[in-house]
């Protein structure tokens, strides 16, 4: 392991990564993780549209990680309950914009819905979308943490751009989700 | 009744509702994980609230940030003052936005489509929060 510290070093660095944390999350975590992501963005971008759609982006991306989550680690190659929801997120800053990245285990059985829901959000542009938002937020629907299905509509809209999503079966009832939301000011 | 008086934290807002001036007020940053647990108080008071209102009801909205899970309950709040318009009292939302936040300027219109009450935008310079 000692060896591979540089390793890991050197790949954040060149990836340009600027945030990165995998583990248990909770809702003080989310908090201190927020306050980090404020802090840097206040530091490195100057434009604060740019500033509050990232902000905006990972808020979303971290509730998405804490709320859709099958609790699930891997420990040797095996996916073992955990007690509090579980996953991975960077924040990378590229030339031309920033990169939120998120991963963890979700129910097999809600893939197929997902996967629906992002490609129907990926063929729309950003006046389509706002009508999406605007449908799902009238229609009265609550889901159980209030969102009622805006939380990826709201990532597109702020993105600019497509969600980069891939999915990983990983035994009968559950897949491990990546998602990649490239925020272009 | 009392005035319904919250202090803001990292992820609510600061929440002010005086029953004998009709002015509410909810400000700064709304991004709880559990919106429903946060806003049930808000709704519940301002249901009572519209038993006995004044003539004039005003909501202030300065909101820097919003989760998606706060947006089907701050449309519960609006629902609320949509109701007490309705039974002929005046009834306004006042939806404050920053200077270049064309977003939140957006999401103030998205609500001023839907539910039946007039709505003032009114921009306000960017807040320095550091």
């Amino acid at each position: 392991m000692l060896d591979r510290i540089h390793d890991l070093y050197d790949e954040l660095e060149r990836q340009r990564v600027m945030l990165s944390f995998k583990g248990s999350l909770t809702e003080d975590l989310i908090t201190a993780l927020l306050g980090l992501v404020e802090r840097k963005m206040l530091a490195i971008e100057p434009d604060a549209r740019a500033r509050k759609r990232v902000f905006n982006v990972v808020t979303e991306c971290l509730q998405n990680l804490y709320h859709h989550n099958a609790h699930l680690k891997l420990a040797d190659g095996q996916a073992v309950q955990t007690t509090d929801p579980h996953g991975v997120v960077m924040i990378a800053h590229a030339d031309s914009g920033y990169s939120v990245l998120t991963g963890n285990f979700m129910a097999a059985g809600d893939v197929d819905r997902l996967k629906t829901h992002l490609d129907k959000i990926n063929t729309l542009g950003p006046d389509k979308l706002r009508d999406l938002y605007r449908d799902t937020l009238a229609d009265g629907q609550f889901s159980p943490h209030g969102g009622g299905g805006l939380g990826m509509i709201d990532i597109a809209r702020k993105s600019g751009g497509k969600l980069e999503y891939g999915f990983v079966p990983y035994d009968k009832d559950n897949a491990f989700f990546s998602l990649n939301v490239n925020v272009t000011p | 009744m009392a005035p319904l008086q919250l202090e803001g934290s990292p992820k609510t807002p600061h929440v002010n509702f005086d029953p004998e001036t009709g002015l509410l007020e909810l400000k700064g940053r709304s991004i709880p994980e559990n919106s429903i647990d946060f806003y049930k108080p808000l709704i519940d008071w301002i249901d009572k609230y519209g038993r006995s209102p004044q003539p004039k009801t005003a909501l202030h909205m300065q909101l820097e940030y919003f989760n998606t899970s706060s947006s089907k309950c701050i449309l519960d709040v609006f629902k609320k003052l949509e109701a007490i318009r309705a039974a002929g009292n005046e009834v306004t939302v006042l939806w404050h936005y920053e200077a270049d936040d064309e977003d939140m300027l957006e999401a103030g219109e998205d609500y001023a489509g839907i539910i039946n009450v007039p709505f003032r935008m009114i921009q306000i310079a960017e807040v320095d929060d550091n």
